[in-house]
């Protein structure tokens, strides 16, 4: 009897690491080889890359001790067979990347400007957060201070946003066009559903009509009719324009992702609301759009990365973003043929600010449980 | 696309039409001068954020004649398609952007090309190791071409003269092109001569590629202004001419305070010591003698930005005087 209440392990095959491996990786032979095939490709590439950019790689001085100013300077055109990356063109133009040609003594108001936008970030991120009201209340009137740090006025020396360009302007039009497309496509979204025959019509066509264009088009537009349709004499800064034509594209786009989510909402949902006397307005803020919203967020975010990566777009009109200073720096006949470096630095820095979001979107649906099944039973 | 846009600068000039850009400029307090988002040799921002380069040269000198100071001037970046309407619509008082001078940029788009800064043309490069010395050795040749540029049509046009067939590799950038001449995708790279310098310069070994002699195509690159305010372009035109005249008559920026001195009539006019050239122009009457003393003559900008000794490595060919073998002439200053 002894023996039968003995408790029997489960076989070593199918747990732990062994198990792991042979479910997921070996599972049959099929499997076996793409495994196989995988490994081989990573076992080249890996120890590769990570000798091209760090152990062969010149960060600051080049093999023979010398502070490198110039392309020739580096070990890899020094030494064509030795020598990996030469980053010290991104540490000798680390500045213009960052902060554009933003002037040396003004910078320290951008990076407050960075640091404020960590802490009005903290409580959007984390529900959790101790005091989170009176972060948000900072949250809220961020964007009037930056606006102010940033270009100058109230005792600050205005910098002309011709002279912001790198990390900068890619942050600005990014978190910019992502904030203000948000409620836009919301009201556009909610308009499009309306009732009403004009209000629908007209939000339709706003709709239809910017994502009908390429992004390029609106830039264009943007930049060259938007100043015709202004008065005379006001003249509109060109970053303004180009934040206006990036922000109606988001916001086209982000109004039909939520018009998706709302049209998962049963009606029944709708219903109860009306039931309760509830108005158009508190039904919606209150029931409708809390839900229609925790269904959004996968093609919320998508759209999100999307735009971020899509302000590289504005080198078309003539804006140096983190690429266009890039590019700049690659036609400097002292850094000429250093595109490798100069393309991995900054798909690295997008790839730093995408991953992070999209890996926020999971924590956020984990968070919110959009995957249960709402309202319907 | 062309078409949309040329609509668009003929209305915005017809909105922003005004003449008396000097004095808008000197009520401003600085130039905006339209450049290049980034072009070796031509303007590009150095590792402190300055511009530089031949154009960015162009744009600092027309700040000199006008304020007698170099740093009077505000790059703005412009790029390929969106260099017309900036000019038209008045953001930029000048463009000094690489551009080609044709009749219909001249005429139709309203604008007005006050000068030759850099007499360029389209060629070809070629592994050294195909040991072709004449394009119209490339019989059967890849090659890799920029698509929707003219020089797409030139290079269409040249093999068809010669009787000679290729096939093209259709690119969008001079970056892919580079990539692929150098991954040996494509024999032969072809774009306007300065490109191919600075393609070749961007070579891990720049001696395994030669730049062939044939030059297909007419490509004068100037600055240009808009059209109906000629006095402004009289300023524009006239200091890229007082570089090209110092050169003529020997005037650097390290010799310029002696040459005030000097007992050669017209080197006295430029300079100011004589006559009231400046005023004409509506300018200080030292203004020629401020671009010499901060910018340099014309052969010192070209030597400092795309000259043998850069990387670049361009020879002054075309681009010498015309008492050297060259096509530089500018109109006697008197």
């Amino acid at each position: 009897m002894n023996e039968m209440n003995e408790v029997r392990k489960p076989p070593v095959a199918t747990t732990g690491i062994i198990g792991w491996l042979r479910i997921n990786l070996f599972f049959n032979w099929t499997n076996s080889l793409i495994t196989l095939f995988v490994i081989y490709c990573l076992y080249q590439f890996i120890p590769w890359i990570l000798d091209w950019t760090i152990f062969s790689a010149d960060f600051k001085y080049n093999y023979l001790g010398e502070q490198i100013t110039n392309q020739e300077m580096c070990s890899r055109n020094l030494d064509p067979e030795n020598g990996g990356a030469c980053w010290a063109v991104i540490y000798v133009r680390f500045y213009q990347f960052i902060y554009g040609f933003y002037p040396k003594v003004e910078v320290w108001r951008v990076n407050l400007a960075y640091i404020m936008l960590a802490f009005a970030l903290l409580p959007l991120l984390y529900a959790k957060l101790p005091y989170r009201k009176y972060f948000l209340y900072f949250t809220y009137i961020f964007p009037v201070i930056a606006y102010f740090l940033l270009n100058g006025g109230f005792g600050f020396t205005e910098v002309s946003t011709n002279k912001w360009g790198g990390l900068l302007v890619t942050l600005v039009l990014g978190c910019t066009g992502i904030a203000l497309a948000f409620p836009i496509g919301i009201m556009l979204a909610l308009g499009r559903r309306s009732k009403l025959p004009v209000i629908s019509m007209m939000c339709t066509l706003f709709i239809e009509f910017i994502r009908g264009v390429p992004l390029i088009t609106l830039l264009f537009f943007g930049m060259v009719m938007l100043p015709l349709f202004l008065p005379e004499g006001i003249d509109m800064d060109g970053l303004v324009r180009v934040l206006v034509a990036v922000t109606l594209f988001q916001s086209a786009y982000m109004a039909e992702v939520i018009r998706g989510g709302l049209q998962a909402i049963p009606p029944g949902q709708y219903e109860a609301a009306k039931s309760l006397g509830m108005s158009y307005w508190r039904m919606n803020l209150l029931i409708i759009l809390p839900q229609a919203i925790r269904i959004s967020i996968p093609p919320i975010v998508n759209t999100s990365i999307g735009l971020f990566k899509d302000t590289t777009l504005v080198i078309i009109v003539g804006i140096l973003d983190l690429l266009g200073i890039g590019r700049g720096t690659l036609a400097d006949t002292n850094w000429l043929g250093l595109s490798y470096e100069i393309y991995f630095f900054v798909s690295l820095v997008f790839f730093i600010f995408t991953f992070g979001m999209s890996r926020y979107s999971l924590y956020l649906e984990k968070k919110l449980k959009t995957g249960i099944n709402m309202g319907a039973d | 696309m062309k078409k949309l846009l040329s609509i668009f600068a003929v209305v915005a000039f017809a909105f922003s039409a005004h003449a008396g850009t000097l004095d808008d400029v000197k009520n401003r307090g600085f130039l905006k001068c339209g450049v290049t988002t980034g072009l070796a040799g031509f303007a590009a921002p150095d590792d402190s954020g300055e511009w530089a380069g031949l154009d960015a040269d162009m744009c600092r000198a027309v700040a000199v004649a006008v304020f007698g100071d170099r740093s009077k001037v505000e790059f703005i970046t412009t790029t390929g398609k969106s260099r017309f309407p900036t000019l038209a619509s008045g953001e930029v008082d000048m463009l000094a952007r690489n551009t080609t001078w044709t009749i219909s940029r001249d005429v139709n788009l309203g604008f007005e090309f006050v000068g030759v800064n850099f007499y360029d043309g389209q060629g070809f490069m070629v592994p050294s190791a195909l040991g072709v010395s004449s394009a119209t050795e490339l019989d059967g040749a890849t090659v890799c071409i920029q698509t929707g540029t003219t020089t797409e049509l030139n290079l269409a046009d040249f093999f068809r003269l010669n009787g000679i067939s290729y096939e093209a590799l259709p690119i969008e950038t001079n970056d892919e092109g580079k990539e692929n001449l150098f991954a040996g995708r494509c024999d032969v790279y072809t774009t306007d001569a300065s490109g191919l310098s600075s393609t070749r310069a961007a070579a891990s070994n720049p001696d395994k590629w030669v730049v062939l002699p044939e030059i297909i195509s007419k490509e004068p690159l100037g600055p240009l202004v808009r059209h109906g305010d000629h006095q402004w372009g009289d300023v524009v035109r006239w200091s890229l001419n007082a570089m090209i005249i110092a050169e003529e008559l020997g005037i650097t920026s390290e010799n310029v305070d002696a040459q005030t001195s000097s007992n050669v009539p017209e080197v006295l006019r430029l300079l100011g010591v004589e006559g009231n050239y400046g005023e004409m122009l509506e300018l200080s009457n030292d203004w020629a003698y401020q671009i010499i003393k901060q910018i340099g003559n014309y052969s010192e900008s070209y030597e400092a930005n795309v000259g043998p000794d850069t990387p670049l490595e361009i020879a002054r060919g075309l681009n010498a005087l015309w008492t050297q073998g060259g096509i530089l002439y500018a109109p006697p200053f008197r």
